[in-house]
């Protein structure tokens, strides 16, 4: 009750405006209540999101109630931001999942199968012949194929579903072969021992892993053409470091929301921040200047700016700090010789890099691998140290000194200015039909070993005379000035192109390559996935890479490229890989297949394939091994050992060593080449519709494949699933390739079991047979790293796994004991398991195939050799009874020699000690080996053998780098040698990872990590064929495609629906607008956006952005619900619009999956897709290349990305909102 | 002179990256149960916008706030309590946001997935938390982030009046900025002194403004009151409930859960001395373009022996006043005069005070050699695109040059610092016409850049 004041005195004050109350306060206790818990435990999230924060989970009574950001990572010093707090409101919001509707809390299993699988046990004895009489059975696995994502998952037993896998398992092993069973799952840096589990499985029994970095159209491929590095790239914290900061198609408050206060705080360091974004992002308020291109047309953007920096300060002026840089560091100087042009008479057109082999007998080692430079004061042809020649070549130090083979000093001359000229033949393209213009370039005259003679110019006069820099006074193929629009690549041609201003190029680039030329090249610029999804991304980056290259930016603390697309940095590596891909019992025995190869045939892409290459060949090259159609580049790329293909030939690969009755590895060879060569074995790819050759089984963790990452979405559940779908394309009636086997009929279902494993229910389990529930983030304990910093740190059990989920390494354990239990019974001989392999970057591989000439030994014009100018060829022992007994201990090699990039150091010391921190086995087959048994062993196996996380390591490593180059390293650790990181002292503070050559920075001292720091500051050579960066490939495949040098390439033209594919009634208003899937605010990819506080932030459901203008067109108003097809697929969401968008070009923000709010659509009456409904993926021949130094395969290294950017749908009202059939 | 000590906010919007964190922390920790589905003590604004609850800023209708009555004396816009009882507003009161001026709170019927074999996909629907049904959503907490919907946001925006007409449905004249915003905790607190049941109190240690839970009876005046909508009610326990500025936490000398969850690292927290006798006289100031710094008056010097002296006699302990002396908000506020509060003209004296944005040049759309002087690589404040009357209109009662002093500060620190690090020399003649000297200069750098954790809490 109140109590009456009237008669208590009370003291009044501001002029008797406020009185001064006595009242008990008791009651504050309450929300002092609300604020208590019982425990704080340290963990993050996991896989999708590349943060990589450092969380404190809050703990009441046995339940999770919230978690905050943890503030304690160690300091970047008294002079800088600190990296505190690092999270964003998605992972605040990630406890709400724990016990939310959406949690998948048993084992569940789709009911149709289920009742089949019950019957046909009871049937036979042997599991195996059950599943057999499912999968025979064509009316079986249409009525549970057929129903897929409909609902209908029933709960049953952790050991049912293990037993019904492991029967699948072993008979898909049987009848086809390992290879027909994959595994997917991405990024392992934010989860590594959940990604191992999976990954340690599949590797012992032979299946093949998926790649995801190329498949999500996340890896660069530029990085790997210019610098034979997968990625690297700085720390957030260098942003800080920067003195001119540019945003390219990188929202970076958006997608790089815990580290986005270095830019923001850079500014008042006085950096200044230039956003390059087609809509007003959230990064362009924080920008000083704003440039708004047409979507995809940023290579032109880049073409601009280095016009004015060639311009400016290598033609008009020459700054020492650039060209002292490009001289030792870059491919300039490089010499490459002329042909004659085709096209005129007269004219000469670029050609290859001129190597020693052609000047001279020679009995040195790689003669074909020394490309060379003019050494000025001797004006003689020289190949200079640190080439890849001489990389293989052991009995040389390797590295980047400005020695000639011989020891002696050399100055690369970067020019034959002066001397004699040519008229020189360019590519250019175009959209509208793609024409040759012709520049001045200068020249020398050489006579080649043959004695013939040969014009010969450098990579910088190629360059100069690309861009159309004015050298000699009178030049009439050079442009006239900045405002000569007719001359390709000048700020106002390029005006033309991306609709940026000219003179705001001209100011920008001054501006930029000054600040480098003061700073010593502290001008960065950071990218992202707005320029990166594109089908030509490699030459827009490539573009840009260009002017931090010309501008002596990358290598340096503060400068140059900083790519952030679901990038990681998995530091831990060697230890890592060892165990995720069982290289600790077998090494090479997994199967490691380019994802975006695997689908493109798996979902039956390539038949609907329209992408005619013709039309994207440079006007000036023809080469005679090209083709039109990309999927017979894919089936070159494979026979030549450029990239791996899994399922891996039209049998089975445990049948070579029964049907040739010998398990000599050369025998087998000789057979196989002979049988290939004849025509009697082919290569699963060239047939992937045939039964044999198809994909059987698909594991599925950590990943929501189907929607998500499933580009071509519609085409997965077609073709793939065989569910119901949203596909209007038809097969392509003429355009086909030639060297595929053309089956008319469609193939659906092709997958005989997916199996997801998940906390949530979202559209992959959904659509999966088998679904296991998965510990979530906070119910497990594992590993995270990330380039965004430097830090390695821990997830941990805030509570136990809840209801019957496990974590990864559990849920795989428990797989394998099932399996091979079930092997010992019913298939316990051992096999042989006949594997192939492509030609590997870092390894002897990498020089197999010389000159970048493509030898085809399918058209008779070299021999097929295993590892030579085929894939090579292995045998693998798999023992299918052992796989549990293996993947529970660390094998006896995890104690031989690890390592990465080329390096490889001992471990035998850690590998010991490992026994006993983590302790042996006592008895039975793994005696004496380390227990991987629980989860917290293999983190501290993994920390205990890198060198990122052992200094002991470490030092070896550095000390592996001294002896390859000769140069001084190992300083760069010193000091840390007794740093050791446990699971327990991570717990206690995230700890920043040692320096080792396994990475490209030279960071130490408190240096932020800055890529290629080592090789610019340490003269370590670039893994490329110069051992340079490189502005130049001269690959016959980019001379074909006219990408020897970095150019504007159109996207690709406009295609909604073709004739032939199922007719749409058109719309009263209808417009087509480029279809663009930025990642969006609201999720990490699936993550979060079903989760309740995301979507109430943000308007609850699918949603598609458009412009006020295009909107009105169309008669749509915000909040309207729109849908949205193509040949590809259709979308309904509900319209946002708004003034920030450009006209033409529709968002909508990537991973938005179906089950959420998403309506039928009125067009295909099914229910409408994902965000990916709409797309498909272009695959681009120059980045199947392989064989040849840095363009050689590696694991998410290289090979065709998925990307999925150059799209256009039709948009319109949607008619009548329907949710289910009623 | 009668010394209170406040413990206050800064808020620096140049930093806000608009991420929301700051919103799912503050709602996990504290409002996550029945009858609070709705309530976001923490919200954020994308601006122009209308915000949340819809169009809060609109005192014409909502009628929150004080305003001068014609004897120029501070009267609540709403009317004072006899005004209450006798249109019997007790029983009913008009002047409040409704459930779709916040927004109905829904979630999704996500059990669907787990169903029986259905004829298509299943897909979980919206339904509404508060009546089970299925909803078509309309509106939410933050409906128009990032400009969406700009039609309505650009127009609706009590902000966007006066302002050039042609920024509107202009792609290329688009501007945004975030507007992060929590309880006020002002000095002369109108859901205080609105409510009927004396239920709602200032501490006096801390200032900090809260709804006693057992005395409230759930009148609703001070949802009313509060010109800044941030006093909610809760239906489960038929109580209003608002920010606590964590008490629980700060009085372990903890920061509150926004502020130390801030990612943008924009919050600052800090103890404000400032004399409570003359709180009313500047409520009373009638040009609303100089409330702001008639609240500046009322700020204290915390070194200032005589302050001290009083503070101490008033009953502010030795510990707060150091942390008065050690206050980034002070210096924020009071030495450099770059931070300002939220809308004054309420006449609330509010205490969590925002640093205006940065933005980017705008003239680029515009003639050939718009740079005029190379050597300024930043834009100049006349050229940015966020309106400064949007700001003034925003933070300072429509005082635009107080605003534009603070951006000139924030630029010119910018110059100084680019000089520096290029190893360039500066003329300090360019710091003084703005009022900072190479050592301000310097510390308001390492204050709002550098930003330690100690810097900040």
């Amino acid at each position: 009750m109140l109590k009456s004041r009237f008669f208590k005195k009370v003291e009044k004050f501001n002029g008797n405006f406020t009185q001064l109350e006595e009242d008990s306060r008791r009651w504050e206790k309450l929300y002092k209540e609300r604020w208590s818990h019982d425990k704080v435990v340290r963990t993050t999230h996991g896989v999708n999101c590349t943060g990589s924060c450092s969380w404190n989970v809050y703990v009441k009574q046995g339940i999770v109630t919230w978690e905050h950001q943890s503030t304690d990572y160690p300091s970047c010093g008294p002079n800088m931001p600190e990296f505190e707090p690092r999270g964003c409101p998605r992972g605040a919001s990630f406890s709400w999942y724990e016990y939310s509707p959406l949690r998948i809390k048993y084992p569940y299993i789709r009911e149709r199968l289920w009742k089949m699988w019950e019957d046909a046990k009871d049937q036979f004895e042997n599991p195996i012949d059950a599943w057999e009489s499912i999968v025979t059975d064509p009316e079986k696995t249409k009525s549970y194929k057929s129903v897929r994502g409909h609902g209908g998952l029933i709960r049953v037993k952790w050991d049912d579903a293990t037993e019904l896998i492991s029967a699948m398992l072993l008979y898909t092993i049987k009848k086809y072969g390992p290879d027909r069973i994959a595994g997917f799952s991405p990024i392992p840096a934010m989860s590594m021992l959940s990604y191992a589990s999976g990954a340690r499985f599949m590797s012992l029994i032979g299946g093949e892993m998926l790649s995801f970095y190329d498949w999500y159209a996340d890896l660069p491929p530029a990085s790997p053409q210019v610098w034979g590095e997968q990625t690297d790239v700085p720390e957030s914290s260098d942003w800080y470091n920067s003195q001119y900061l540019m945003m390219w198609g990188s929202n970076v408050p958006l997608t790089r929301t815990p580290d986005a206060h270095f830019m923001v705080e850079a500014r008042y360091k006085g950096t200044k921040v230039v956003s390059i974004s087609p809509d007003y992002a959230e990064n362009v308020k924080f920008a000083d200047n704003w440039l708004a291109p047409n979507p995809g047309s940023d290579a032109a953007l880049a073409q601009g700016f280095t016009h004015v920096i060639l311009n400016e300060y290598y033609n008009n002026q020459q700054v020492p700090y650039f060209t002292d840089y490009v001289k030792k560091f870059t491919d300039l100087p490089f010499v490459i010789m002329l042909d004659q042009s085709e096209n005129n008479e007269g004219h000469v057109v670029s050609g290859r890099f001129l190597r020693i082999s052609d000047l001279k007998e020679t009995n040195e080692a790689n003669p074909e691998w020394k490309p060379m430079l003019v050494d000025e004061p001797t004006d003689k042809l020289v190949v200079p140290n640190g080439t890849i020649g001489q990389r293989w070549d052991k009995s040389e130090k390797w590295n980047l000194d400005l020695t000639s083979e011989f020891g002696r000093e050399i100055s690369p001359k970067l020019s034959f200015l002066g001397e004699d000229y040519k008229v020189i033949d360019l590519p250019n393209f175009d959209n509208e039909g793609n024409s040759i213009y012709s520049r001045t370039i200068p020249c020398r005259e050489i006579t080649l070993k043959d004695g013939s003679k040969k014009l010969i110019t450098t990579v910088f006069d190629l360059i100069m005379a690309q861009y159309g820099i004015k050298r000699k006074k009178i030049d009439v193929f050079a442009a006239k000035d900045y405002d000569d629009a007719d001359s390709l690549f000048t700020p106002a041609w390029q005006e033309k192109v991306t609709g940026v201003r000219a003179d705001l190029v001209i100011q920008i680039a001054r501006e930029f390559a000054q600040n480098a030329a003061d700073t010593k090249g502290k001008s960065m610029i950071i990218v992202g996935a707005g320029i990166n999804h594109w089908f030509n991304s490699d030459m827009t980056y490539r573009a840009i890479i260009n002017m931090l290259m010309l501008t002596g930016c990358i290598g340096v603390q503060g400068g140059g490229w900083a790519h952030y697309v679901g990038q990681e940095k998995l530091r831990p590596a060697e230890g890592w890989s060892n165990i995720a891909f069982a290289n600790d019992w077998q090494p090479g025995c997994s199967r490691q297949q380019q994802g975006t190869s695997f689908f493109y045939f798996a979902s039956d892409q390539w038949k609907y394939d329209e992408l005619d290459n013709e039309g994207m060949k440079s006007p000036v090259k023809t080469i005679k091994d090209g083709y039109k159609h990309p999927a017979d580049y894919n089936q070159m790329a494979i026979r030549l050992g450029w990239m791996p293909s899994y399922p891996q030939f039209d049998r089975n690969n445990l049948n070579f060593v029964k049907d040739y009755k010998t398990n000599d590895i050369k025998e087998i060879s000789k057979k196989v080449v002979q049988e290939l060569k004849d025509g009697s074995l082919h290569f699963a790819a060239e047939a992937p519709d045939k039964d044999i050759n198809q994909p059987k089984a698909l594991f599925v963790w950590r990943s929501n494949l189907f929607s998500s990452s499933g580009k071509g979405q519609e085409y997965f559940m077609k073709h793939i699933l065989g569910s119901e779908n949203g596909l209007l394309a038809k097969q392509s009636e003429n355009f086909k390739p030639v060297d595929m086997e053309w089956d008319e009929k469609s193939v659906t279902g092709k997958l005989d079991l997916a199996v997801a494993f998940d906390f949530r229910m979202v559209t992959t389990p959904l659509y999966s047979d088998i679904v296991l529930p998965a510990a979530t983030w906070y119910e497990k304990e594992d590993l995270s790293s990330t380039d965004m910093h430097p830090f390695i740190h821990p997830f941990n059990k805030a509570v136990d796994p809840l209801w019957e989920s496990q974590s990864d390494w559990q849920a795989f354990k428990h797989i394998s004991k099932s399996f091979s239990e079930m092997a010992k019974k019913y298939y316990s001989e051992p096999q042989y398991d006949l594997k192939t392999q492509p030609l590997g970057h870092d390894s002897m591989g990498e020089i197999s195939q010389p000159y970048g000439k493509i030898k085809d030994w399918k058209r008779g014009e070299i021999e097929p050799i295993p590892g030579k100018t085929m894939p090579s060829l292995s045998l693998v022992k798999r023992d299918y009874t052992a796989v549990y007994d293996k993947y529970i201990a660390l094998g006896p090699n995890a104690g031989g020699k690890l390592g990465s990039n080329g390096y490889s150091y001992s471990v035998a010391n850690e590998y010991n000690e490992l026994k006993d921190i983590i302790g042996t086995y006592t008895d039975g087959v793994d005696k004496g080996y380390p227990k991987l048994d629980e989860d917290r062993n293999v983190a501290e196996s993994i920390l205990h053998l890198s060198s990122a996380s052992n200094g002991h390591v470490a030092k070896k490593a550095w000390e592996n780098a001294e002896e390859i180059t000769g140069k001084k390293l190992a300083d760069i650790s010193a000091g840390l040698t007794e740093k050791q990181m446990t699971f327990a002292n991570i717990t206690a503070q995230p700890k920043e990872a040692i320096p080792t050559p396994i990475f490209s920075s030279a960071k130490h001292d408190g240096d932020r990590y800055s890529p290629f720091s080592v090789n610019i500051e340490r003269n370590v050579p670039f893994r490329t064929l110069t051992g340079r960066q490189q502005f130049y490939l001269d690959h016959e495949i980019f001379q074909e495609y006219g990408e020897e040098l970095a150019t504007y390439k159109p996207t690709l033209p406009p295609h909604v629906l073709g004739p032939a594919d199922t007719k749409v009634e058109p719309a009263d208003k209808e417009l087509t607008l480029r279809y663009l899937t930025p990642h969006g605010k609201w999720n990490i990819h699936t993550t979060y956006q079903d989760n309740l506080y995301m979507l109430t932030l943000f308007r609850g459901g699918p949603t598609v952005w458009l412009s006020l203008d295009d909107a009105k067109k169309i008669d749509i108003k915000d909040n309207d619900w729109v849908e949205l097809y193509n040949k590809n697929g259709v979308v309904t969401a509900r319209a946002v619009v708004s003034q920030r968008m450009p006209d033409g070009t529709l968002y909508m923000y990537h991973a938005q999956d179906m089950e959420i709010e998403e309506p039928l659509s009125t067009i295909t009456g099914n229910r409408g897709g994902s965000h990916n409904a709409p797309t498909q993926i272009h695959v681009k021949p120059t980045q199947m290349v392989g064989g040849y130094a840095q363009l050689s395969y590696g694991f998410n290294y290289y090979g065709p990305i998925g990307n999925q950017r150059d799209l256009y749908v039709n948009v319109r009202k949607l008619k009548e909102v329907k949710w289910h059939e009623s | 002179m009668k010394v209170k000590a406040q413990i206050s906010m800064v808020l620096n919007l140049d930093k806000c990256i608009g991420c929301h964190t700051c919103s799912v922390t503050c709602k996990q920790t504290w409002t996550n149960r029945p009858g609070a589905e709705y309530m976001w003590f923490n919200n954020v604004e994308t601006r122009p916008g209308v915000g949340y609850p819809k169009k809060w800023e609109d005192e014409s209708h909502y009628k929150g706030g004080w305003k001068l009555n014609r004897k120029g004396k501070l009267e609540l816009r709403a009317g004072n309590k006899l005004n209450k009882v006798a249109l019997a507003k007790i029983f009913y009161n008009p002047d409040m946001p409704n459930l779709d001026d916040y927004y109905e709170p829904w979630t999704y019927d996500y059990q669907t997935l787990f169903g029986k074999e259905s004829k298509h996909q299943p897909v979980a629907r919206a339904k509404s938390q508060i009546t089970g049904e299925y909803m078509d959503l309309t509106n939410g907490p933050n409906w128009d982030d990032d400009l969406a919907g700009s039609d309505r946001s650009f127009g609706e925006d009590p902000n966007m009046q006066n302002i050039e007409s042609d920024i509107k449905g202009n792609f290329e004249r688009t501007f945004m900025m975030y507007l992060p915003r929590l309880c006020e905790h002002c000095l002369n607190a109108a859901c205080v002194a609105s409510c009927p049941s004396g239920a709602m109190y200032k501490r006096d240690e801390d200032g900090i403004v809260l709804v006693d839970q057992e005395r409230c009876r759930g009148w609703r005046f001070c949802m009313t009151g509060c010109p800044y909508k941030k006093v909610y009610f809760n239906w489960n326990t038929n109580k209003a409930e608002k920010c606590t500025f964590c008490y629980p936490r700060i009085e372990e000398g903890l920061p509150t859960v926004c502020s130390e969850t801030c990612v943008g690292r924009i919050r600052y927290i800090g103890v404000i001395l400032y004399d409570a006798d003359r709180v009313a006289e500047a409520c009373e100031e009638p040009d609303d373009t100089k409330l702001y710094e008639a609240q500046l008056g009322l700020f204290l010097d915390p070194n200032d022996p005589e302050v001290v002296e009083q503070a101490l006699a008033d009953g502010v302990d030795m510990e707060t006043i150091r942390c008065a002396q050690k206050s980034p908000i002070y210096k924020m506020a009071v030495e450099q005069k770059i931070a300002f509060p939220l809308h004054p003209e309420y006449r609330t004296m509010p205490m969590v005070w925002y640093v205006p944005p940065l933005s980017p040049i705008m003239n680029y759309f515009e003639g050939k050699n718009s740079i005029k002087y190379p050597e300024m690589i930043f834009p100049a404040i006349n050229e940015m695109r966020i309106p400064v009357e949007y700001l003034a209109n925003l933070l300072s009662g429509g005082n635009t040059e107080v605003i534009k002093n603070a951006l000139y500060k924030l630029a010119m620190m910018r110059l100084y610092m680019r000089a520096r690090t290029s190893g360039k020399e500066f003329d300090a003649e360019k710091l003084d016409r703005v009022g900072l000297t190479e050592d301000s200069a310097t510390s308001l750098y390492r204050l709002l850049a550098i930003a330690k954790y100690e810097d900040r809490f």
